[in-house]
């Protein structure tokens, strides 16, 4: 069973220089209270999985959107994502040289992830292939088989995954609300410890063990989303 | 033509490509603007890579709530009734799966092997390649629909100069003057605005163009 805590509590949790996975793709999705905690938090040197650095002017009214709070506050000291353009502090800090960041292919990523929460050792994926994407460190190596190439992808991990449900009961089961569900399915499967946020708890039996979409096992600790905030 | 009418040339021309049923990925500019342009007879399911099967229409009106549902481009959207939304690995699944028919995407270059280079300057524009290699390596038909130049530079090359997307995957390219069929033997014209000469046609592009016996003036 999951501990029911308050965002500050799970926030306290993380330590200065965590590796985290936040779900999300330009900010929906992000867990947007435990961001936010998290940015007032004062800890940073994170390495941060996120598909993106989400965006400026956020559809909530918020200057920083999302992890973009933590990107702004210089929260970050590497960045691995798929698409980092509609956040040029992104770029401005990697131009800097303050912002290591590794980009990989979108598709690649989700199954990186999934396969480092599915005990897999690694993804064979055509994506790439003739691209620079072949010099990532991210990528253990090329293969030929059956006269295809392959990259052969690194499975990610991360100590930490912030994600963020609509309805999330008292045994962490999961429903999420439209594209919200994005990287935060895969990412539950893949933290040592995974901190989900909702927008409703509800009671065991309100989400019909059919419209579970991540179950609860995966779910360390859950905490209630506050409705503003910026 | 003005910018506006160009970019909704283009757009015109690739509706015209897609078929009653297919699953369809459309890119952000010109080719976010096909589905405004298909013929009546023709349904086509979108695929948002942010985890939409079946789109609807943009934008949604009814979409009051912006943070639970976007598309790829960050647009407010909702799925049509009898769609559904889909975890980010599914939905990139589909792609690399062979499970979408056609895609319409624009690009940075693209050459004379069918090679498409679409998502990154060196020294000047880092957005990542997002989900644009997992796209154009899985879709069953990549149709590139862009202007033909930039700033009278041209985007079609022998080779391309920018780092690639992918190799060899395109399969069909729409512009303002022409449009292409990517060939073993190289680019085929087989459709020409009538506004412009194959000369004109060639001095814009720095691929070689070998032209259909069959040329046909480019009806939008």
């Amino acid at each position: 069973m999951p501990k029911f805590i308050t965002p500050e509590e799970a926030v306290a949790r993380i330590p200065h220089g965590a590796t985290l996975m936040v779900g999300g793709f330009m900010g929906c999705g992000n867990a947007h209270t435990l961001v936010t905690a998290l940015a007032n938090s004062g800890k940073g040197e994170f390495t941060l999985i996120c598909n993106d650095g989400a965006v400026l002017n956020g559809p909530d009214g918020s200057e920083c959107y999302g992890v973009a709070k933590l990107i702004r506050n210089r929260q970050v000291k590497r960045l691995i994502a798929s698409h980092v353009g509609l956040n040029p502090e992104v770029g401005q800090q990697m131009n800097e040289g303050s912002l290591q960041v590794d980009l990989i292919p979108q598709g690649s990523f989700a199954e990186m992830i999934r396969a480092g929460g599915a005990g897999l050792g690694g993804v064979l994926t055509p994506t790439g292939v003739g691209t620079p994407v072949e010099d990532s460190p991210l990528v253990y190596s090329t293969v030929e088989l059956e006269g295809k190439r392959y990259l052969m992808m690194r499975p990610l991990r991360a100590e930490f995954a912030l994600v963020s449900g609509y309805y999330i009961d008292r045994k962490g089961n999961i429903w999420y609300r439209g594209t919200t569900r994005n990287f935060n399915h895969v990412m539950a499967l893949a933290a040592d410890t995974v901190i989900a946020e909702a927008d409703y708890i509800v009671e065991c039996g309100q989400i019909a063990p059919e419209n579970v979409v991540t179950p609860g096992i995966l779910v360390d600790y859950v905490v209630q989303k506050r409705r503003r905030t910026l | 033509m003005n910018r506006e009418e160009t970019r909704a040339f283009i757009a015109k021309r690739a509706a015209r490509e897609l078929h009653n049923g297919d699953v369809v990925n459309l890119g952000i500019g010109v080719p976010s603007l096909v589905s405004a342009y298909l013929p009546d007879d023709v349904r086509v399911t979108l695929h948002a890579e942010d985890g939409i099967v079946d789109e609807g229409p943009w934008p949604d009106p009814s979409n009051t709530e912006p943070g639970y549902i976007i598309d790829a481009s960050g647009r407010p959207t909702s799925a049509l009734p009898g769609g559904s939304y889909i975890d980010s690995s599914l939905s990139f699944a589909l792609m690399r799966g062979g499970h979408i028919d056609c895609t319409v995407l624009g690009a940075l270059q693209v050459d004379a092997e069918g090679n498409i280079a679409n998502w990154i300057i060196p020294g000047k524009l880092v957005p990542g390649m997002g989900g644009a290699m997992d796209l154009v390596i899985g879709a069953k038909r990549v149709i590139v629909a862009m202007e033909h130049t930039v700033k009278g530079a041209p985007k079609i090359m022998k080779r391309c100069t920018l780092p690639l997307t992918a190799v060899g995957c395109v399969n069909l390219i729409i512009t303002n003057m022409c449009v292409l069929e990517v060939t073993p033997e190289g680019l085929l014209m087989t459709e020409i605005n009538p506004e412009y000469t194959v000369a004109e046609v060639q001095a814009a592009t720095e691929a070689e163009l070998i032209v259909s016996p069959n040329l046909k003036p480019m009806a939008s």
